[in-house]
């Protein structure tokens, strides 16, 4: 007996399915849920309930974290309305943000090879910035254009940001070491 | 309408009835027990009125063990069969562990985790550190005058799968039910959050005998959400004394020691550490076997140089978990300092300079984990009502499983909130191909080589494909123990198999049986009456805890449904008392399927509970 667990993320933290999400009620629903199936609530309990408990605490907390970053709410809300965003086997891109890769790529690069923390640092912020753009495009395409195909794009795009800044990140832990 | 309900006589469920549950912080180099009694966290004294356990454990040659401040005394006079530290060695091979060859032991290189040869015979990490957790369970059980319902026991929150699953089993051995692992820093997060009623980011930074953590944590309203941890699992207070000593041989410019002098010097260089905390300047005067004599002075100054570089090792993690945590030093609100080895003024800088504030010492360093565990541990035991706090913690290091070219794909990234399960694909690459090989590893680095094998399973009976059609669907689940388990099955052809995985270092219930067969204290016991025992005490765990369900929402069952599961109940409890081993567990594990649909109905009107019970309002506003 396994509760049903098709009750799509939005509906579980009783949000509309939409980009824009007001993140004090996903927090409250989240932590109101966990509170009721958290393991540590049947620690004491049967195996039946310890095992329900684990399966419940364990798909609140892939749909909250599916809901809570920005890249994978979108990418979630697109497979809801049948859009997948290809992001392995789609890798045409826009030239003029292909261009913007290459230049941040040099940016890091030139920035780890003369130790220069600060500098990555300041990638990192502007990094930021590009990415809270890109976050309000895709709330536009998705919540007002409903433009799915410009969305799946846009979602591929911040993916590359995303893994951009992670990059940013080990450069300045390789120096810090 | 719901039926009242009598209990039988004898067997009265008592509902508020106090149940015996303990936190214990199995630690380095002290262990200790705590409880909760009449609403405070204790620390629990031996008859002597002692607190901290030293975690020492001595083998003697009739087979007795001493354990503690007696074992502690006998560390020098005899090196061989007094375990110190074990806690460095648990899940560890031989290779894992720095200075092997300059520590006192035998080391026996053993599948999983290294092993030590004493007078006693070869014993395992989790036997050595059973022994400690047994006199803390039995001190419990003395102080407090009955068995232990269940017990909380804290571990680095930077130990990876089978450091955890060592201690957990270690446990077992001891005759404890583990209602929970816990993360030290997150225990000492509990003790302080509640005392002080604490809101916003905190970090605890906590370095002990031999591990440091460093965690990341918000607090608000009675959540303490885990938000980023790290650390270094070989990392602590043992390092600096090591050091000091190394120092000591080089001014002393003495020759190699032996394993007697070696541990006295050991001695005198943590002794000297401790004294530089309140003071400028340490005299270490030793006369050693070898007839050489040591008389030096080391100055807080020297001290701190030469300790110098194992404080950076203790601010890189400090650095990463912020950065997980995509937080910056200014924006965390306090640091809680735990562990010992903070009380070290060269780490109190450290911390202050980093974080730009004065660390937290208001709680015993010392303690506080212990406290913090004993205030979870009575929660879990059932002993308080609906309005608490919520624990939300992450794994420390990701999980993940060997590709082609002996790269790691990660399947769960570290910091993830458990519990939490991911599901990979994976795909054959021959023609043909009947069979599939897994290697579950953990860490953060792309090689395998580079990360910790955890297991090693091979999925059979994979049809015969064109390489790339078979589909094995790989699920890694962790539970709220931060313990992992690996299911795989394929299932392009509707033919499914599944294996259930458990890391190759956990222990079989044989080898558990082993175990305590081995021991001399069980030898004497009769293992069938041992075994009979364990069954009557989860039987009747099992069925406090169905009648509570019952009493609480009896009203979810109709009456054909109740009755069935009294049956149960009844048949249960009469075998309880009178059957034999096997006949109990047979009704436990009846009873346990007869209640699963009760138990689902239960969850999703708990969570229904939890949806509808917030306002409308709130949910009106948020379509907005």
């Amino acid at each position: 007996m396994t509760p049903d667990f098709h009750k799509n993320y939005f509906e579980l933290f009783g949000q509309p399915p939409a980009f824009r999400v007001d993140m004090t009620l996903l927090d409250g629903k989240y932590r109101d849920i966990q509170s009721q199936v958290h393991p540590d609530r049947f620690a004491h309990a049967d195996e039946a309930q310890k095992r329900l408990s684990m399966q419940w605490a364990t798909f609140a907390n892939e749909a909250y974290q599916t809901l809570k970053q920005p890249l994978s709410r979108a990418r979630y809300l697109l497979s809801l309305n049948g859009v997948d965003t290809a992001e392995e086997s789609n890798t045409s891109m826009p030239a003029a943000f292909l261009m913007q890769q290459m230049e941040w790529r040099e940016g890091i690069m030139e920035a780890r090879a003369a130790d220069d923390i600060a500098a990555l640092e300041h990638l990192a912020t502007k990094l930021r910035a590009e990415r809270r753009g890109l976050e309000e495009k895709l709330a536009a395409l998705l919540d007002q254009a409903h433009d799915y195909p410009a969305a799946a794009e846009a979602v591929r795009m911040l993916k590359f940001i995303k893994k951009l800044g992670e990059e940013i990140n080990l450069a300045i832990e390789a120096l810090e070491n | 309408m719901a039926l009242l309900q009598i209990a039988e006589p004898g067997l009265s469920a008592a509902p508020h009835q106090h149940r015996l549950a303990v936190g214990i912080d199995l630690g380095t180099t002290n262990s200790l027990v705590a409880t909760v009694q009449s609403a405070m966290s204790v620390v629990l004294h031996d008859e002597e009125g002692r607190g901290l356990l030293p975690s020492v454990v001595r083998y003697l040659p009739d087979g007795e063990t001493q354990v503690g401040c007696t074992a502690q005394a006998m560390q020098s006079a005899d090196p061989h069969n007094t375990i110190v530290s074990v806690k460095r060695f648990m899940g560890r091979g031989v290779k894992d562990i720095p200075d092997a060859e300059r520590m006192p032991y035998q080391f026996v290189d053993a599948p999983g985790m290294v092993q030590l040869k004493t007078v006693a015979g070869v014993k395992s990490p989790v036997e050595v550190s059973a022994e400690i957790l047994r006199v803390l369970r039995e001190r419990a059980e003395g102080v407090l005058g009955g068995e232990l319902v269940g017990a909380v026991i804290t571990v680095p929150a930077y130990f990876d799968d089978a450091q955890r699953q060592a201690t957990k089993d270690a446990a077992r051995l001891a005759g404890l039910n583990v209602l929970r692992l816990l993360n030290e820093p997150t225990a000492a997060a509990v003790a302080y959050g509640l005392d002080n009623a604490a809101e916003g980011v905190y970090a605890v930074f906590d370095l002990g005998g031999g591990t440091f953590d460093i965690s990341i944590l918000k607090l608000s309203k009675g959540v303490f959400e885990v938000l980023a941890t790290n650390g270094d699992s070989a990392l602590g207070g043992d390092d600096f004394d090591q050091r000091v000593f190394c120092w000591i041989l080089e001014q002393a410019k003495l020759p190699p020691l032996g394993p007697h002098d070696s541990r006295t010097l050991l001695t005198k260089a943590r002794e000297a550490k401790e004294w530089l905390t309140e003071h400028p300047e340490a005299n270490i005067t030793a006369l050693l076997d070898c007839g050489m004599a040591v008389d030096l002075t080391l100055s807080s100054v020297a001290f701190a140089e030469i300790t110098q570089h194992l404080v950076n090792k203790t601010l890189q993690p400090t650095r990463k978990a912020l950065r997980d945590a995509g937080l910056g030093p200014e924006e965390v609100k306090g640091v809680v300092m735990v562990g010992g080895s903070t009380r070290m003024p060269n780490i109190q800088k450290a911390v202050g300079d980093y974080f730009g504030q004065e660390p937290l010492n208001n709680l015993d360093p010392d303690k506080v984990v212990a406290l913090g565990a004993a205030i979870q541990a009575n929660v879990l035991a059932g002993n308080r009502g609906e309005d608490d706090w919520l624990l939300l913690d992450v794994i420390p290091l990701s999980l993940g499983i060997e590709t082609m070219g002996g790269l790691v794909e990660k399947i769960i990234p570290r910091n993830s909130t458990i519990p939490v399960a991911r599901a990979q694909e994976f795909t054959t690459y021959k023609d043909g191909q009947t069979a599939m090989s897994m290697h579950v590893v953990q860490g953060e680095r792309e090689l395998v080589a580079e990360c910790r094998s955890l297991a090693k399973f091979e999925l059979r009976g994979i049809p015969p494909m064109v390489a790339g059609a078979a589909r094995v669907r790989v699920t890694f689940q962790v539970d709220a123990d931060g313990l992992l388990s690996v299911t795989a099955r394929e299932k392009s052809t509707g033919v499914e198999t599944t294996v259930a995985v458990k890391p190759s270092y956990g222990l079989s219930d044989e080898e558990i049986t082993r175990m305590l067969t081995d021991s001399r204290e069980h030898a004497k016991d009769d293992m069938a009456a041992r075994m009979l025992r364990e069954n009557q005490v989860e039987a009747r765990r099992l069925l406090d805890a169905v009648q509570a369900a019952l009493d609480e929402d009896g009203g979810l069952l109709d009456d054909p449904e109740r009755a069935a599961i009294g049956r149960l109940m009844d048949a249960l409890r009469a075998v309880t008392e009178t059957g034999d081993s096997p006949t109990i567990k047979q009704a436990l594990e009846t009873l346990n399927r007869g209640t699963e649909s009760f138990a689902a109905r239960r969850m999703d009107r708990s969570v229904q509970k939890a949806l509808s019970g917030h306002k409308l309002s709130e949910l009106e506003v948020g379509e907005n």
